[in-house]
């Protein structure tokens, strides 16, 4: 070891050594020989200064040049420029970090600057599994003012004067459902709080569960207080065992502190609740199934009325509220029904909390106060649609809901105004779909969801559904006929009119919302046996068009099957004896020259 | 514990509400790590155990750790909150073990922040509690 040999460092820590800083070395070994350099450098192990999250690294300490980031490929390149003809590969060196004040302030940024965190106050903030942390953030202070200050018939007044609607979709006035228990004679009533989120792409009660529990407890003890229970359930799906881990823990430091239990805040009130975990059976989200899984039976909706205000768990009163109507109560409570009602549209208050998701760039959880367009949270918040697609409709309320297409993106989070438009306010879920979502896919899959939950206690659900679901499939596998969009109408009619519970009422809605507003699709899929958005394997040839093929072999390297031939300056083509339809051309293809 | 009351919730609040508030707790760092469903899906638990690693190997006593839940943005997920005293949290995204270990010693034990990883900042958690 000459001591005139420069030092050259490959730094070997975990997080370099995860990213590949072995091989890294190896290369750099072989290039050092290979250029005949071993004389002049010496390849030491060394340290990445905490770049682990850029390695592998690898520094020449002596010119003070660090590389970062690097591909076994780079070491030929470092040595052959750097090493040997001693000009630094200035691409791969690191310069670092940029100025503090480049990263956006949270008021700043698209996804959260129009975001009004109201019954997302908690999220992130909080050890949701410390209770005290919650009362810091003036928990419970609700509760303490409803239970020391008020009568059960102003906290009622106070949820009226609000607007507050129920979160779970269908809107219904919380105060009014409190008002009807409140006036039925009982000594038992029940508090049930439904956090049996089932619809496809929900994800709102999960994470309020999980991020801030003591806001559902602290609304359903109010509850119980303005109609006079003393023991409440949350029904919540066995599938969020970490949402119900940290209810659990939460339930019992509440209990601990007697908020839950006999003379709460020691003014006399009793009430508790249990969380009751349901085996994840979508028609459970409808309340008289619901309850009826709570008393052991089978979870089978049954007719109303008797409405639950009066006869409802166990035959008796009981409220029913989701868990996002809930997390709003103790905040009302505290700064009053006025302050509440000021944000929001005329027939639609406070805010509203949405699951963002699909073919968007920023997924995750909106909470935005109602009024907001729609085409402000797809385009704004949610950044759009991304890899240069275009956007062709949002659905809306997951099975029971719609879609809404580009033309009417300018409604607002309103009950009344998404309904106009063919969709609903749903619990949360909001879906974005592009150009290559096939509508009559989306309808067929809904539908297939449906039929599979029905609970099969009254017909036009249990049999119609599944005709509906034939037709869809037929006209996906290229088996469509004319009248068949007649059929789905009258069939969709029918189960409407004539369903028991919400579940079929509202089951068709995805059908008749994509045959509002993409007919067309139905008619290509029908007549001319083509899926516009090439999603229905059985209506595609699998055929490149030379026209269009620009010869560039992404499609015969993306095939698994060897079923496409292509050599250079040559169009590809499919041999459709090999090809198992398996989309990875489609998807590779930059030029859409697959049909 | 026995059952609580009013005064006793207000000072559960007056005693709790500092410690949110990095400003007045005796520790210099709070991380927090958003370990909701979502982001345990998405890696989190890897990158508990890398900082679980760095802290050991740092030997300091004034970084608090805290566990909370789903920051919002799902599709930055895992995130990783680093709030040093007196300067603005900044929420770290795509996080992982060895992003974790640069971001640790870097960030928390030197204060440069990674812009390269960061997805936003925040307004640091005021003694008042009032974030927005």
């Amino acid at each position: 070891m000459s001591a005139h040999r420069k030092a050259v460092t490959v730094c070997s820590c975990p997080g370099c050594t995860q990213r590949g800083a072995a091989a890294l070395r190896e290369a750099l070994e072989r290039a050092v020989v290979e250029h005949q350099l071993g004389g002049q450098f010496d390849i030491q192990d060394g340290d990445c200064g905490g770049l682990c999250g850029s390695g592998p690294v690898l520094q020449v300490p002596g010119e003070g040049v660090i590389y970062q980031g690097l591909k076994e490929r780079d070491a030929a390149k470092i040595v052959k420029e750097h090493l040997a003809g001693g000009a630094p590969v200035e691409r791969l060196r690191y310069t670092g970090p940029g100025a503090p004040e480049s990263v956006p302030l949270e008021s700043e940024h698209p996804f959260t600057k129009d975001q009004l965190f109201w019954v997302m106050r908690n999220k992130g903030l909080i050890d949701p599994e410390l209770i005290d942390e919650y009362i810091a953030r003036d928990g419970y202070f609700g509760l303490a003012k409803a239970l020391t200050e008020m009568t059960p018939e102003r906290i009622i007044e106070e949820v009226l004067a609000s607007g507050l609607r129920g979160r779970g979709g269908a809107g219904f006035p919380t105060g009014l459902k409190w008002k009807f228990a409140a006036g039925s004679q009982s000594d038992v009533k029940y508090v049930l709080c439904n956090a049996d989120e089932g619809d496809p792409g929900a994800f709102m009660d999960r994470s309020v569960l999980e991020a801030d529990p003591h806001s559902v407890i602290e609304g359903m003890v109010i509850a119980a207080r303005a109609i006079g229970a003393r023991q409440g359930y949350i029904y919540c799906r066995t599938e969020y065992p970490l949402a119900i881990h940290r209810l659990n823990v939460a339930i019992a430091a509440a209990r601990e502190y007697g908020l839950l239990g006999t003379d709460i805040l020691g003014t006399g009130f009793d009430f508790d609740l249990e969380i009751y975990e349901g085996a994840g059976a979508f028609v459970c989200g409808e309340e008289t199934a619901l309850m009826a899984s709570i008393e052991g039976r089978r979870g089978m909706p049954r007719p109303r009325p008797p409405f639950p205000a009066h006869q409802g768990l166990w035959k008796q009163p009981s409220i029913l509220n989701n868990v996002e109507t809930f997390a709003n109560i103790a905040q009302i409570i505290l700064n009053g029904g006025a302050w509440y009602a000021a944000v929001g549209t005329e027939k639609s208050k406070g805010t509203k909390v949405f699951a963002l998701s699909g073919k968007i760039k920023n997924i995750g959880l909106v909470e935005v106060p109602m009024g907001t367009p729609l085409r402000k949270i797809v385009y704004e918040i949610g950044g759009g649609v991304p890899n240069k697609k275009k956007f062709k409709a949002v659905q809306l309320g997951g099975p029971s809901g719609g879609c809404v297409p580009e033309a009417q993106l300018d409604t607002v989070v309103d009950y009344e105004e998404i309904a106009k438009v063919g969709a609903i306010m749903g619990s949360g879920g909001m879906i974005v779909m592009d150009e290559t979502t096939c509508m009559v896919d989306m309808a067929r899959y809904f539908m297939d969801f449906i039929q599979d939950e029905s609970c099969g206690k009254c017909t036009p659900c249990r049999e119609g559904t599944r005709r509906m679901l034939e037709v869809l499939q037929a006209i996906c596998a290229g088996k469509g006929e004319v009248g068949d969009i007649e059929k789905l109408e009258e069939l969709s009619e029918v189960i409407r009119e004539s369903s028991l519970c919400g579940l079929g009422q509202t089951g068709p809605n995805p059908v008749l919302s994509t045959l509002r507003y993409f007919r067309d699709e139905y008619e290509a899929h029908i007549g001319d046996k083509k899926c516009p958005a090439k999603r229905c394997t059985a209506l595609l040839k699998f055929w490149v068009d030379p026209a269009v093929c620009k010869k560039c072999g992404l499609c015969c390297k993306a095939c698994p099957s060897g079923a496409i031939s292509w050599q250079k300056k040559e169009p590809a083509v499919i041999d459709t004896a090999k090809c198992v339809k398996c989309m990875s051309c489609f998807e590779a293809c930059p030029h859409s020259s697959i049909f | 514990m026995p059952r609580i009351t009013v005064n006793d919730l207000k000072a559960i609040r007056e005693r709790t509400l500092p410690t949110l508030c990095l400003a007045s707790c005796k520790e210099d760092v709070k991380i927090t790590m958003h370990m909701g469903t979502c982001g345990v899906a998405a890696g989190a638990v890897p990158v508990m155990e890398a900082l679980k690693d760095e802290l050991a190997t740092a030997g300091r006593t004034d970084i608090r750790v805290v566990v909370s839940a789903c920051a919002g943005m799902c599709s930055s997920e895992p995130n990783v909150t680093v709030e040093l005293r007196g300067q603005a949290p900044v929420v770290y995204q795509h996080m992982d073990a060895s992003r974790m270990r640069q971001v640790f010693r870097r960030h928390v034990l030197r204060g440069e922040v990674q812009t390269a990883f960061a997805l936003m900042r925040q307004q640091a958690f005021g003694p008042q509690g009032n974030v927005k």
